[in-house]
């Protein structure tokens, strides 16, 4: 979560105020600040689509996409302040998931029939 | 534990009080002088179970969001070729969508830093912000299934619009589904039954909801904006 970690907008420590008993997370001031870079990474994704970079086109929105992820898992759901418990017990879930549809995708992709008759039965099959 | 330790060498029967069950004296054993604590992880079991059910939850969205991307372009045998809910984005307007989305999780995250520093009203009034926007989120997409259902693209007009439908619609139900989980904790907070000392029950609701966030930027990017 690198990404994220760079980002990083005030982080509260527990001597930072004294009226907040949360022991860790982001002030409200810093919560405000992440949302509004979700919201200009959002834009940024929007103005991708309208105006393309060629072919670097896809692999943006799929960066984007990622680091928006990772930024609100880890202040909005605060994974980077909890213990590691939790982190492994969603990140093994979204392993397996990736893992397990990585590999139907591209088993009816690439090992199909040469003549597609797989995935996209035709009248020549 | 009705065992009691003695320091003879063999099991004997302990002559029972009347009424009580006859109870057997084991051999004392080193383990005796140990303190028997439950194994624990130290960390909510409330909150774990959450985690749990999240990371079980990215296997069926990545089995809806794979689907669809593997029949999205599938073409019928004969007959014209149907449309496709790609032909029929309003990408400003589903953009619009995902920025109330995005910031329902900044209401949420404001309803559980006010409930830790015991602003309730502060925490009411965030909670039902975010069920408000998330209200927002789901007329949305009811409005563009509508108008896609006017334009033609019916359930089951092609195994893509039924890919499209099912996928948006199963994040749709989580949605609503969590609208009426965040009203049922701004009825629980207004009548006290949730206080101060219960936060953790409103940040476990909020990973449930940060959860339809971030499945919503993944299809947001996948479905809508990927061509």
């Amino acid at each position: 979560m690198s990404t994220a970690t760079e980002a990083a907008p005030e982080e509260v420590h527990e001597s930072d105020e004294a009226h907040d008993d949360h022991d860790h997370g982001l002030s409200d001031f810093g919560y405000i600040k992440v949302a509004l870079l979700l919201a200009v990474l959002t834009a940024a994704e929007v103005l991708i689509y309208f105006a393309p970079p060629g072919p670097l086109e896809v692999p943006l929105l799929l960066i984007l996409m990622v680091v928006k992820f990772e930024i609100v898992v880890a202040y909005f759901m605060h994974l980077r302040f909890d213990n590691k418990l939790f982190t492994w017990m969603f990140v093994g879930g979204l392993v397996l998931a990736i893992a397990v549809y990585a590999a139907m995708g591209t088993s009816m992709v690439f090992w199909t029939d040469p003549a597609g008759c797989d995935l996209s039965p035709s009248p020549n099959c | 534990m009705t065992d009691t330790p003695t320091t003879a060498g063999t099991a004997a029967a302990v002559e029972p009080a009347e009424g009580d069950e006859p109870q057997i004296a084991y051999p004392r054993t080193e383990w005796d002088d140990y303190e028997i604590i439950p194994p624990t992880t130290s960390l909510s079991n409330e909150k774990l179970t959450m985690w749990t059910f999240l990371g079980s939850d990215c296997l069926l969205f990545g089995a809806l969001i794979s689907t669809y991307l593997l029949l999205r372009n599938r073409k019928p045998l004969t007959g014209p070729e149907p449309l496709t809910a790609a032909e029929l984005f309003d990408i400003p307007f589903t953009s619009v969508s995902s920025f109330v989305l995005l910031m329902s999780s900044l209401t949420m995250v404001l309803a559980v830093s006010s409930i830790t520093r015991r602003e309730m009203e502060r925490c009411k009034l965030w909670l039902l912000t975010t069920a408000a926007l998330g209200a927002v989120f789901i007329a949305g997409q009811v409005y563009e299934f509508t108008s896609f259902y006017r334009e033609g693209l019916g359930y089951t007009v092609s195994i893509s619009s039924s890919a499209f439908y099912t996928l948006t619609g199963f994040h749709g139900v989580h949605v609503s589904l969590g609208i009426i989980m965040l009203v049922t904790l701004w009825v629980m907070v207004n009548r006290g039954i949730i206080g101060p000392e219960r936060a953790e029950t409103i940040e476990i609701i909020g990973l449930y909801w940060h959860f339809v966030d971030i499945v919503w930027i993944v299809i947001f990017a996948v479905v809508y904006l990927i061509p």
